[in-house]
């Protein structure tokens, strides 16, 4: 399992070096001069080289690229031109929100996703099917932003059940975690539902029956540990997607996240913070994927047997 | 179209009859063709910028105005059905980047192989490696917001599922005897490959680019709620619903039939990809 883990955090160190220089040429390229968000609105040419030398900004395209992986390794991420503190803090200080809610978001998901699929299956072609499925199909359809707002509308201003937006106790992580985990519950919803029906008709659940075992023993012991593969797949990509920034969600919400930072760094072209959240960003997702990679294998044999031999 | 002979499973022919015997995709191509008439017939509606504030915040069902007006005395129907023009465009030409992309590429690599496909894979990977909404929004943000930008954006960050797609179908059809055959009679690459291979694709290729566009909504929607796509006083549905959270109290019309718009056309495309996907027995 040690190798495993090695090789796969090996395979990641590609991916981060690629997603650093896709993040370096995204703001080189990006029209504007970065020094003009900080001299405001007056300045004459010898303040812009001069800020341009400081910053580095008149060295060739190869130097500025090296310095900056210099500084990256060294977790250094700049200073944000907005809030004028070391980028890494920022991001260090929003990130227990993000991962807050993403958790929140994935344990609903899963939750009710899972619950509703089996229940829909064992209600096969009933009115409650059939309703389980119009929600499941709504829940992937539906915009995250738009779910979001209808919350807010329903549950937190009309019925006033909990508090629309903002961020405080437990009572302020339901509506934002229900908006964002609805994509995932939906899913998990059409993929419990469609696994249980194919399941269900095995003849190894059939020999489980008939050798009188209950129902509901039937469903987690013997049915349910055969979707391991397919559920790790759905909530280990949704919840790489939410833990590197529910852009949308944090930002309907008020949520204080690494989301909204990234999102205010981008309107106001603050390049060192965005430069900082995508990259910081990116390599969470990485690490999240690299996780579930190795989460395939400690779940499967099969998979452990395959990555050992390189094959 | 030569290729498509070859192989009538992975190309239209085989199942363009079983096409209407399955309810998922009927319905999903009655919703497509409903969005494709709606964009259609959107010049005989009212202009979707023109502003009349003598009736702003009109209510669902008052006179002449069937979805309520906005704070600016717009007809809400008459943008949701202009915001579908944008959505359609978005949609297709979005889809047909990623799709000529990914379809490039990754013919490319699964042809090739070596060190052509390890290069091509590489930089696929790394390209999936970004989480795909935030990395939509550092182009989308790079560069002047608009719909082109928007469109552009979505094609190039959607491209790399297509090309994994489009690699993994390749390198089965390599091993088949009509390409050994091209190859042993001396085809230029060029030609095995745009004659041959790629039309034996095919069918996956139109289940991912109907998905492609579905996603393609989604994601200018949100681009455009969050200021970065279509730029007001344009209509676009995530614009819309972005103008209308400001007076979700007073009038949650404006935010909420927009949504309901991106809502069906999602599932439309939707129902229209996975129908297909069981018509053409397309695995995954």
């Amino acid at each position: 399992m040690h190798l495993i883990i090695i090789k796969r955090l090996f395979h990641g160190i590609p991916v981060i070096l690629g997603v650093i220089t896709i993040s370096f040429i995204l703001m080189y390229v990006a029209p504007g001069d970065p020094v003009f968000a900080l001299v405001g609105e007056y300045y004459d040419d010898a303040t812009l080289e001069n800020l341009r030398h400081q910053l580095g900004l008149d060295r060739s395209l190869i130097v500025q690229y090296s310095a900056y992986l210099k500084r990256i390794t060294t977790g250094d991420l700049g200073i944000s031109f907005v809030t004028g503190r070391p980028v890494w803090d920022d991001l260090a200080e929003k990130f227990p929100y993000t991962l807050q809610l993403a958790l929140a978001a994935m344990i609903i998901a899963i939750v009710a996703g899972i619950s509703l699929g089996i229940f829909s299956a064992l209600k096969k072609n009933t009115v409650w099917d059939k309703l389980s499925i119009l929600l499941s199909l709504t829940g992937v359809s539906a915009p995250v932003f738009w779910v979001a707002l209808l919350l807010i509308l329903w549950v937190g201003v009309n019925l006033q059940w909990l508090p629309p937006t903002g961020y405080g106790g437990l009572k302020f992580l339901v509506l934002p975690a229900i908006a964002l985990g609805t994509r995932s519950m939906a899913m998990l919803t059409r993929l419990t539902r469609a696994f249980m029906l194919d399941t269900m008709n095995e003849d190894y659940i059939t020999t489980a029956r008939a050798k009188g075992v209950p129902e509901r023993w039937i469903i987690f012991k013997h049915a349910f540990r055969n979707m391991a593969i397919p559920l790790i797949t759905v909530i280990g990509l949704d919840f790489g997607s939410y833990v590197s920034g529910a852009v949308l969600t944090e930002s309907v919400f008020g949520w204080p996240g690494i989301g909204r930072f990234a999102l205010n760094a981008i309107m106001k072209r603050d390049f060192p913070a965005i430069q900082g959240s995508v990259l910081f960003m990116a390599v969470i997702f990485v690490l999240v994927n690299i996780m579930v990679d190795i989460l395939y294998a400690w779940v499967d044999p099969r998979i452990r047997q395959r990555i050992t031999d390189g094959t | 179209m030569p290729g498509w002979t070859h192989e009538s499973v992975n190309g239209l022919p085989m199942g363009r009859k079983r096409i209407f015997r399955q309810p998922f995709v009927v319905t999903g191509i009655a919703m497509v063709l409903a969005l494709c008439l709606a964009a259609v017939v959107a010049p005989l509606f009212d202009s979707p910028t023109g502003q009349n504030l003598v009736h702003r915040l009109a209510a669902p069902g008052s006179e002449n105005f069937l979805l309520g007006s906005d704070h600016f005395g717009r007809d809400i129907l008459s943008r949701i059905i202009w915001g579908a023009r944008v959505s359609l465009r978005v949609g297709i030409i979005a889809s047909s980047i990623s799709l000529i992309i990914g379809a490039i590429l990754g013919t490319a690599a699964g042809y090739f192989g070596g060190k052509i496909d390890a290069i091509i894979m590489r930089f696929t990977d790394v390209m999936m490696g970004f989480p795909p909404l935030l990395f939509l929004i550092a182009i989308a943000a790079t560069f002047e917001p608009g719909i082109n930008t928007a469109m552009l954006a979505i094609g190039l960050v959607s491209w790399p599922s297509m090309a994994r797609l489009t690699r993994a179908q390749v390198m089965t059809v390599m091993s088949r005897e009509y390409i050994i055959a091209g190859t042993a009679m001396g085809y230029s690459h060029i030609r095995l490959m745009v004659n041959h291979v790629l039309p034996n694709c095919i069918a996956p290729l139109l289940v991912a680019f109907s998905l492609g566009i579905s996603g393609a909504v989604m994601a200018e929607a949100s681009l455009s709620f969050l200021g970065l796509g279509v730029q007001p006083p344009d209509a676009s549905w995530g614009v819309m619903i972005n103008e209308g959270k400001d007076f979700l109290r007073v009038a949650p019309w404006i935010s909420i039939f927009p949504g309901v718009a991106i809502a069906l056309t999602v599932l439309g495309f939707n129902l229209l990809g996975e129908g297909l996907r069981d018509v053409l027995d397309v695995k995954g």
